[in-house]
Order: structure tokens, then sequence, then C-alpha cells
């Protein structure tokens, strides 16, 4: 069943009644092509029109759209021979951050994604895809592993944040933070990171630093949730719409202030209504990035890194 | 380029200059006895009566820190000013300058050098006192100088942090400050500069998820606030009595994630002490170092 979206509805119910005439013509004999035609074609405009002019609050239910692909996803579609890996080897594993072996387009890669689940077990298996400092820590452990055996690592975001709770302070979570930020702005391997849902905050940016940043159309990355900002910000939970028109998290703004590298262009109606179609293109777009940066050196590479970096926000300079 | 020079310059010397009256009361915020704002400067701001440690401004971290209290504060980097054109319930620009109004500092950190027990070093000082000491553009940038100082003087660098988070009207500008100054940090380790921290009252956000917890030496006040979530966000999560003590510098000693906790009366000798040790290197250094630190230099 597919879940519309409140801007969705003019969609939902012309796919709606096409759906009843299906039903209704089933075995009757009577010809019902034109009007499924001219249903589809005037859906298919709407979800053209809807999409090519999403608002920041609708991106941000399109980025947190449950039957968008999730990290799990990409590496069942793009790797082959995946191998996952597990554990922090301090004592506990978190699958809200899933990460292992595998080949990309031929090469072997290191990937590493937060997973969100898709259905409420696996939800739960995975945290709602917010890592405690344990899924950190083997995302450190996978980074260094990487560097060792010269595998180049793809990461896929997708995580309402950090995991803000007493166990994942107790164990150090800004610390896993600060040290997954670390480890990656030090990897002698490309890294390609891409934002597919939701980018949030210090739980995004500690696999977000890499050579490349990709985000897909309607992703979003920010440094607060549109909610959380309108109630520290506005004093009301109500002004999410306005806090997300300020907060500048559209993969739009990102690119035009030179945070992020690439968009990535979704299907029509977003990724969720094609996934796989999603899949694909941004894994054309990783193997495009990825291609140059095997070329360099882990010097030039890290020298590079951190110079994309430093740069960042200086260019504006007015 | 000499704005901020000519900005701060007969501010601070006004400050200096303060004389405070004899009979000027306060009251400890938490044990809610009255203390005299004298006795106060004189004990570094901690209650004579419980030993709670107020929050203290960037240019009396500075003063206490610093040898005879002499030091040099460096002009900060330029950054450009409100990229977003930020808006909430007022205009950033105009929080903005409230805050250089109200503290008479241009920045959430101040950097300075001087002598640390006789030792050239470079001290960088984050403001709570100015705007809760959210990392935006240009605090990210003031750390970065201060690596870049320290590793140009061969000296240690100290910050002391306070921070409520991010500064959320610099949008996503404010979060890349968390990889910008991380590599600040890279640049002293790869010149084997000792790198202390000391995490101040309170100590949050994005400033705990990179720079603040990455100290070659971490250090924290009594009592001191620190973690990744405040208090309130994490309540709202686990709907949870919070443990007692949680999230305060002892329980993060307790728990492994700082080396001490150290009272203000002896944060001075303690970092001079640390400093001189860690920057008493008794084996050579490696035949070559990084070439990083040449080509960002
Ligand atoms: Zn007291």
């Amino acid at each position: 069943m597919r879940q519309f979206l409140d801007f969705e509805k003019p969609v939902a119910e012309l796919e709606n009644k096409i759906a009843e005439l299906r039903q209704m013509a089933d075995g009757d004999g009577i010809n019902i092509d034109e009007e499924v035609q001219r249903l589809s074609e005037k859906a298919d405009k709407q979800l053209r029109a809807a999409y090519g002019k999403l608002t920041p609050w609708q991106k941000v239910q399109v980025a947190r759209h449950a039957q968008r692909p999730h990290a799990l996803a990409y590496f069942e579609r793009l790797l082959t021979d995946f191998t996952p890996l597990a554990g922090d080897r301090l004592g506990a594993e978190d699958q809200a951050i899933i990460g292992g072996l595998g080949r990309f387009r031929g090469r072997a890669v290191v990937a590493i994604g937060t997973e969100r689940g898709h259905d409420l077990e696996s939800r739960l298996v995975h945290n709602f895809g917010s890592p405690r400092p344990e899924g950190y820590r083997k995302a450190q452990r996978l980074v260094q592993l990487a560097g060792r055996f010269g595998l180049p690592i793809l990461t896929f975001i997708d995580t309402s944040g950090a995991w803000p709770g007493i166990d994942a302070e107790q164990r150090g979570q800004a610390e896993a933070i600060a040290r997954s930020i670390d480890l990656c702005l030090s990897a002698p391997v490309p890294i390609v990171a891409s934002v597919i849902g939701e980018g949030g905050s210090g739980g995004a940016i500690a696999l977000g630093a890499g050579d490349r940043v990709l985000m897909l159309e309607h992703a979003i990355y920010s440094v607060i949730s549109p909610e959380a900002a309108a109630s520290i910000l506005w004093r009301d939970a109500k002004q999410a719409n306005l806090a997300a028109e300020s907060l500048k998290f559209t993969a739009q703004d990102l690119l035009s202030l030179k945070l992020i590298d690439r968009i990535v262009p979704e299907p029509i109606g977003g990724a969720q209504r094609l996934p796989f179609d999603a899949v694909d293109a941004l894994g054309e777009a990783i193997a495009e990035e990825l291609e140059p940066l095997c070329a360099l050196d882990s010097a030039t590479l890290r020298t590079l890194r951190r110079e994309k970096f430093l740069s960042m926000g200086r260019d504006s300079l007015n | 380029m000499s704005w901020l020079t000519e900005y701060v310059r007969p501010k601070i010397r006004g400050l200096l200059k303060r004389e405070v009256p004899d009979n000027l009361w306060t009251t400890c915020e938490s044990c809610s006895q009255m203390v005299l704002v004298r006795d106060l400067e004189r004990s570094l701001k901690v209650c004579p009566h419980c030993g709670h440690h107020m929050r203290a401004l960037a240019n009396e971290r500075l003063a206490w820190t610093f040898d005879d209290g002499v030091y040099t504060k460096i002009e900060l980097p330029k950054v450009p000013v409100d990229p977003l054109e930020f808006r909430d319930r007022k205009r950033y620009t105009e929080r903005l300058k409230d805050a250089r109004t109200k503290t008479q500092l241009d920045e959430a950190m101040v950097v300075a050098h001087g002598k640390l027990g006789g030792r050239d070093a470079v001290v960088a000082v984050m403001a709570f006192e100015f705007l809760t000491g959210t990392m935006g553009a240009a605090l990210g940038e003031a750390f970065v100088a201060a690596c870049r100082l320290a590793v140009l003087q061969r000296a240690p660098l100290v910050v002391f942090t306070a921070s409520g988070g991010a500064r959320m009207q610099e949008g996503m500008i404010s979060l890349m400050q968390m990889p910008r100054t991380t590599i600040g940090v890279q640049m002293l380790r790869e010149a084997a500069l000792p790198y202390i921290v000391v995490l101040t009252d309170p100590t949050t956000g994005g400033v705990s998820a990179s720079f603040a917890m990455l100290g070659d030496v971490q250090i924290a006040e009594p009592k001191a606030l620190i973690g990744f979530a405040g208090p309130r966000v994490i309540q709202d999560t686990v709907r949870e009595t919070l443990p007692e003590g949680f999230q305060r510098a002892e329980y993060l000693r307790d728990h492994g994630m700082i080396d001490m906790v150290v009272p203000r009366k002896d944060l001075r000798e303690t970092l001079i002490r640390v400093s001189g040790l860690l920057g008493a290197r008794t084996t050579p250094l490696p035949a070559e170092l990084p070439v990083l630190n040449a080509a960002l230099a």
C-alpha cells in the first residue's frame, strides 16, 4: 500500500479512482482504457507539479517518508559480495549503524550507513536509525579497516539524529561522534558520503566528512530538526514550517551555500515512488564521483578533504 | 583590518580598571547565601560557602590562566556575517549586535597567547556570555586560528569550553564547524603539540561532539554539565528520571570519559604541570613529520 503525504492528496484521489475503475471493469468487458489514461496523465501532471515546487517543510515529510529506500536497500542493490561486519569491539553492537565489506561496480569498498528500518520490528532492531556511541565506534572501526586495506568508503546517511538517551550519554555519545568525524577526516582512502533521507545534525556529520558529499534531490541535512528549532527559537512548536524555511537545509540550499557537492535527481514523486530508480541514480552518481578520487594518493586526498572543509563558509565573504 | 583591535582594546583597559565597591553583594545560585563580590574575585568566582563554581567570563579565564595575568589577544579572522539572513523572533544580526554590546566581545571565543609557567602557550576560551557560547563560523574560524598559532609558536593549546551547542541561526554552516574545528585538532596532533581541554559548565551539543572531546588530556571543572544531548531532550525522549549527577563532570570521570575533575583554584597549576610534561619530549620526533600541516599553513 502506497502511503500518501498530505500534499499528495489530489494524486491519491486520482490513483484511487483509477484503482476503483479497474476493479469495476474487472471481468465486465467495459473499456476503461481511455478514462484510466486520462486520469493517469492528470495524476502524473499533479505529481510533477507538486514535486517541482516542494516547500522545505514538504521536503521534510518526503525525506522522512517510510517507503523511501533506506541504507540497507542501497547496500542490497548497489553492492555485490556484501559481507556485513558487526560490533565495536568494546562490548556492544548497535544496528542503528550498519556496515560491511562489498563490491561496488567491481571495486572492493567499505559501506557504512544509518538504517531506520521499514516496519515496527526492524525499526526497533535499528533503533529508528538513531545510533548510540557503539554504533559510531563500529563505524570508526570500519573506517580504520578501510584505511588499512585501501578500500574506498561509501556512507549512506539517514537519521533524525544520534540517540539522546541516558545510556548513550553514559558511554560518551559526544566523544563517539567527535572521534568519528576525526577518523573520517584522516582516512587515507576516498570517502563518498550520501544523504539519502534525513541528515540529522551531529548524528549525520559523524559519517559526513567525505571527499564528496551528495544529497538526493528531496533529502534534507540540518543542524537541528525544524520542530526543535521552532520550539527553541520561536518558542512555538507549531512554527516548524517557518523554521524549515529559515534553516536552509534542502539539497538546493546547501549546494548554493557550497556545503555539499552534488544533488542526485529523484524519480517524479520522490524516491519512495520508484525506489530502485532512486538507488540506481545515486549509484551512478557515486561511481562518477568515486572514480577520480581513486586515482589520488592518500596524502593528497587528506589534504584536499581538509581544504574542502576549511574553505566552507569562507567563499561567500562579503 | 584593525577594526577589531580598535574595538576591543579600549574596552579591555576599562575592564581592568574596574573598581568593585566594598559593599557589593551577590547571591550564590547554588546555596543561596550572600557573598561579597570582592571576595568572589579573590576566590576565582567559587562560592566560599559551598564551593560552587560560578560561570566565569572569557576575560576572567584568560587573566586567571596566564602568568601574572598577562597575555596578548589575537585578532580573530573575519567571516561572512549572517549568510542565511536568519530571523526568528528577532533578526540574527540584531542578536549579534546585542551580544557584542553586552559582552564587549566580538564572538563566543577569545584567543590569546602568553606564558604559562614560563613557557609559551596559546589559550582559547569560549565565552558562554556571548549567545550561550554557540558555535558558528566565527567560532570555528577562531578555534582553527588558535590551532595555527600554536603550531606557529610550537606551543601547547589550552581550550576552555562552554557552549549551548550549535549556532542555529547559521544553519548547516554551524554544523560544518564540527569537522572544521576537528581539522584544527589534527594540525596540533601532527605537529606533536599538546592539546588540553578544560570542560566548563556547560559544554553540550556540537562543541562537545567535536573539539571539546578530542583533547590529549581532558579536564573538567567540578559539577560542570557536559554532554551531547541536553538533559531536557533526554528526559523528553526516554521519559525516565535522570540519574543523580547525570552528565556532571564527576559522572563523566566515573564513566571513563575524562581524565580528571580539577577545582578552579588548582587549574592553573594543573595546566602548567600537564602541558610541561606533555611538552617535555624525551624521545626524538619522527624523522618525517606529516606534510599536511605544511600544505595548510
Ligand atoms: Zn554557594
